[in-house]
C-alpha cells in the first residue's frame, strides 16, 4: 500500500503546477476562458510541450502514461487553475484511438485538436439512448444527427462521434471542416459546440464501439473528478483564508463556530472526494472501472455542490461578484456535474450495478 | 499510488481468516450477528481464545505480551474480525489503560497490572465523564485529596461502559482546584471493591444496560495508585485519546451492515417486488455505499500517513465524523427496511410471532437507537469538528 505519487508522476505534477501557476493566473484564465475562441492556442502548445497530453496515453500508443493516476495528476493540476484548455477531448479521443489502434502522434503533440461528441439533447449521458445515425460503408459513410454541448468542439479540428448503425454503437471520425459547428462559450468558462450532422462525410474508427466509448467516458470521469478535487482544494483554501481575514462584530468571522464547523464539513467531503478519485483511478483500466467511476462522479457531484455553495455563502456578497476569483471556481465545480453524467444519473447506475 | 496489500500482508489476512474459521465459537458469532447484548461470559471466553493465540493485546509491543503488529496488520485483523462476526475486543484494559501504563506507569505498576489485564483477571472500566463534564471534560469535579499515604475520593462518574462487569476503574480526578483546569487533574486507579463506591445502571434509550454511573463517597485508595505524576492526568488523557485510533471509522462494521441491509432488502417485499428494486430505497443504499467506498480509502490513507509519521494526526477526526454518520445511515436503512416489523420490542419477539421479521433483524430498531451514541461518545462529532478547525484549518 502506498499513497505517494511515483517519482515520475510527482515530477509531472510539479512541473504542470509550476507552469500553470505562473502562466495561467486567474486574470489570464478569465480573459481566455470567456472570450472566443475560449482557449489559448499559445498555452495549448506549451501544455503539450510539457507532456500534459503524452501523459494521457500508454507507451505502445506513443505516450508515456495512460494509467488512471496519470490522468488524475494532469487534471488535478488543471483544476487548480480551472484551466479552460480542451484537454478532456484529447484524453477521451486518445482512449478511443488507443482502442482502435490509430496513430496518435498529431493528437499527443497538440498539433491536432480532437473533441469527442457523445451526448445529445435528449441523451446527454446515456450511451444506450444515442440517436445519431451512421449510414453507408467504406468511403461513403455519412452521419446524421445532432451532438450537443461538445466540450472543446468550438476549436476542434477533428470530432470522434458516437453514432448508431444497424443497432450497433460505433465511433466515427468527422473533420470539423465537413460539419456544421456552432461554437459558444460556457457559463463556467471554456467553450463547446453544437455539432450538426446532416449526411456529413465520416470515416468509421470503431464499428462496435460501445465498450470503447464506455472506457473513454470512464477516463473522462476520472479526469473531471480529479479536476474537481483540484478546484475544490483551492476554493476551500480561499474560503478558509477569507474566514481568517474578514472581520465583523470586531473579530474574524472564522472565530464563529457555526462557520468553523461548515468549513470542516467541506474539508471532510473533499478528503472523501480525493479518496474516491484514487479508487476510480486505480480501477480505470480494470474490469470494474464503470462501477467505480459512477461512484466517483456521484460523490464528486454531491461534494462539489456542497463546497461551491458553502464557499459562496461563507464569503458573502463578494463571492457573488465576477471580480472575485472564487466565483469562477464555484461555477466550474458546479458545472462539472453536468458533464458525463450527473449525481443522480450515476447514483442510479450504482444502484443498478 | 498502490492500493494493494503486500504478499506478507495477504498471507497475514489468510492466517487471521483461518484462525477465526477454526476458533471463533458459533454461539458467540451468532450473538454478535443478532446485534443484542453480549454476556460477560461471551466476552471473557472470546478474550481467552485470543489470549491463547497471543492476539489479545493487539496494540501492545511484544515486550509486554502483544503481537507486535504493524498498524496495517491491526487494520486487517479489525476487518476480518468484523467479517467473521467476532465481538469487538473490550477496550478499557487492553487498548486504553495498557498503553497508558506502558508509557506513564512505574515498573511495579507495569509488572502488577499488565499481566492481569492480559489474563482477564482484572476487568477495567473508564472513569472520565461526569454529569457536568462531558464534551468539556477538563471541567471535571470528582475530587481526590491526599491524606498521608492515601487518596480520598469524592464525586461522581457517568457513562461508565460495562462497569457492571468491572472490578477496577481508572479515574480522572481533580487534585488541584486552584490552577488552570487542565493542570489540576490526576490519573488514579481504583479498586471497585473499595468501601464508599456505588455503581448504578443507566438504562439506555433502547432498554439496554451498557453504561453506569459511579458514586464515590470518601473512597480511600493507596497513594501509589496514582499513574504518572500528580496533576499530569490531562496529558495522560490526551495521550490515550490520540494513541488508539485504528478502527475509529468503523469501516469493517459498516461493510457488514451494508451487506445486511442489501440482504434484507432483497427478502423484504414491497409493492410486489423486493424492496431493493424500489428506486428510492435503492438510491439511499447506493449513496451510502458510495460514501463507504470512499471511507475505506480515506481510512487507508490516514493509516498510511500514521505509519509514515509515526502517529495519527488530528485529521483522523474526519474518520470519526464521517465513519459514524455512515454507520448510522446504514442502521437507519436496516430499521426502515423492516417497516412496522422493526417496531416490536426485541424482548417481546418469540418464535411464535417471529413471522414478522427474519431472526437476525429483530434488533434492527434497537440497534438504530443504540447506534445514535456513536456520534456522541469518544469526543462528539462537534468536538471533532472543533479539533479539525483548530488543528488542521487553524481557524
Amino acid at each position: 500500500m502506498d499513497f505517494d505519487l511515483t517519482e515520475d508522476r510527482q515530477m509531472l505534477s510539479d512541473s504542470l503546477n509550476r507552469y500553470l501557476a505562473d502562466k495561467y493566473p486567474v486574470e489570464t484564465r478569465n480573459k481566455v476562458a470567456y472570450e472566443a475562441p475560449f482557449h489559448s492556442p499559445e498555452k495549448w502548445g506549451e501544455l503539450a510541450e510539457l507532456g500534459a497530453l503524452f501523459a494521457l496515453a500508454p507507451e505502445d500508443a506513443g505516450g508515456f502514461g495512460g494509467s488512471g493516476f496519470d490522468v488524475s495528476v494532469v487534471f488535478e493540476a488543471l483544476g487548480r487553475v480551472i484551466c479552460p484548455e480542451p484537454v478532456l477531448g484529447a484524453l477521451m479521443a486518445s482512449r478511443l484511438m488507443t482502442k482502435a489502434g490509430a496513430d496518435q502522434e498529431a493528437l499527443l503533440s497538440g498539433a491536432t485538436k480532437y473533441a469527442v461528441a457523445i451526448g445529445e439533447l435528449e441523451a446527454p449521458y446515456d450511451l444506450g439512448s444515442i440517436k445519431t445515425e451512421a449510414s453507408g460503408s467504406g468511403d461513403s459513410v455519412t452521419l446524421s444527427g445532432r451532438k450537443s454541448a461538445v466540450y472543446g468542439g468550438q476549436v476542434a479540428d477533428v470530432f470522434l462521434v458516437a453514432a448508431v448503425a444497424g443497432g450497433r454503437l460505433g465511433v466515427y471520425e468527422v473533420q470539423a471542416a465537413d460539419a456544421q459547428v456552432e461554437g459558444y462559450g460556457m457559463i463556467d468558462g471554456a467553450g463547446a459546440c453544437e455539432l450538426l450532422l446532416d449526411g456529413t462525410k465520416a470515416t468509421c474508427l470503431i464499428e462496435d464501439g460501445a465498450a470503447a466509448l464506455q472506457d473513454a467516458v470512464n477516463a473522462g470521469i476520472v479526469a473531471l473528478c480529479s479536476e474537481a478535487v483540484g478546484a475544490m482544494d483551492v476554493l476551500h483554501a480561499m474560503t478558509v483564508d477569507y474566514l481568517k481575514q474578514r472581520k465583523q462584530f470586531g473579530r474574524a468571522i472564522g472565530s464563529f463556530q457555526a462557520l468553523q464547523h461548515r468549513a470542516v464539513d467541506m474539508l471532510t467531503e473533499i478528503e472523501q472526494s480525493r479518496s474516491i478519485v484514487i479508487k476510480a483511478a486505480s480501477e480505470l483500466n480494470g474490469e470494474d472501472a464503470t462501477k467505480f467511476c459512477s461512484m466517483a462522479k456521484n460523490l464528486i457531484g454531491r461534494a462539489g455542490r456542497l463546497v461551491a455553495e458553502e464557499a459562496i455563502q461563507m464569503h458573502g456578497g463578494i463571492a457573488m461578484t465576477w471580480e472575485y476569483p472564487g466565483s469562477h471556481y464555484a461555477k466550474r465545480i458546479i458545472m462539472i456535474d453536468a458533464q458525463l453524467g450527473d449525481t443522480d444519473y450515476h447514483l442510479s447506475r450504482v444502484a443498478a450495478a | 499510488m498502490d492500493l494493494t496489500f503486500t504478499p506478507e500482508e495477504q498471507e497475514f489476512r489468510e492466517e487471521v481468516r483461518s484462525f477465526f474459521r477454526e476458533n471463533l465459537p458459533q454461539d458467540i458469532a451468532d450473538a454478535v450477528k443478532a446485534g443484542g447484548e453480549l454476556t460477560k461470559e461471551h466476552m471473557e471466553r472470546y478474550h481467552a481464545i485470543l489470549a491463547k493465540k497471543g492476539w489479545l493485546a493487539v496494540t501492545w509491543p511484544e515486550e509486554y505480551g502483544g503481537p507486535g503488529w504493524t498498524p496495517v496488520q491491526r487494520h486487517i485483523f479489525d476487518e476480518e474480525s468484523c467479517r467473521f462476526y467476532a465481538p469487538r475486543i473490550v477496550p478499557f484494559g487492553l487498548s486504553m489503560l495498557g498503553p497508558v501504563l506502558q508509557k506513564f506507569g512505574t515498573q511495579e505498576q507495569k509488572d502488577y497490572y499488565l499481566p492481569r489485564i492480559l489474563s482477564g483477571e482484572d476487568w477495567w472500566c473508564q472513569g472520565y465523564s461526569e454529569p457536568g463534564a462531558g464534551s468539556d471534560l477538563a471541567s471535571l469535579k470528582t475530587r481526590a485529596v491526599r491524606d498521608g499515604d492515601e487518596w480520598v475520593i469524592n464525586g461522581q462518574k457517568t457513562w461508565t461502559t460495562l462497569g457492571q462487569h468491572a472490578d477496577k476503574i481508572f479515574c480522572l480526578c481533580r487534585t488541584d482546584p486552584d490552577v488552570q483546569q487542565q493542570k489540576g487533574i490526576s490519573f488514579i486507579l481504583v479498586d471497585l471493591d473499595t468501601p464508599g463506591i456505588e455503581m448504578r445502571p443507566i438504562k439506555l434509550i433502547e432498554g439496554g444496560h451498557e453504561v453506569n454511573e459511579v458514586f464515590f463517597t470518601d473512597v480511600r485508595v493507596p497513594y501509589e495508585n496514582l499513574v504518572g505524576e500528580e496533576n499530569q492526568g490531562w496529558t495522560i488523557a490526551k495521550y490515550l485519546l490520540t494513541h488508539e485510533r485504528t478502527g475509529i471509522a468503523g469501516v469493517g462494521f459498516s461493510m457488514l451492515a451494508l451487506e445486511e441491509v442489501k440482504a434484507l432488502a432483497r427478502k423484504v417485499m414491497r409493492n410486489g417486488k423486493p424492496l431493493l428494486e424500489d428506486p428510492l430505497f435503492a438510491a439511499r443504499v447506493a449513496q451510502v455505499e458510495v460514501d463507504l467506498e470512499a471511507m475505506k480509502i480515506t481510512n487507508l490513507r490516514m493509516l498510511f500517513k500514521a505509519v509514515k509519521q509515526g502517529a495519527p494526526g488530528p485529521e483522523t477526526s474526519i474518520l470519526k465524523i464521517k465513519g459514524t454518520v455512515i454507520g448510522q445511515e446504514l442502521r437507519d436503512l436496516a430499521r426502515r427496511a423492516l417497516g412496522p416489523s422493526a417496531a416490536p420490542f426485541p424482548g417481546h419477539i418469540t418464535d411464535g410471532n417471529l413471522a414478522l421479521a427474519p431472526a437476525n433483524n429483530a434488533n434492527n430498531a434497537a440497534r438504530y437507537f443504540n447506534n445514535r451514541k456513536t456520534s456522541i461518545f469518544g469526543g462528539s462529532n462537534e468536538i471533532q469538528r472543533n479539533i479539525l478547525s483548530k488543528a488542521v484549518l487553524e481557524l
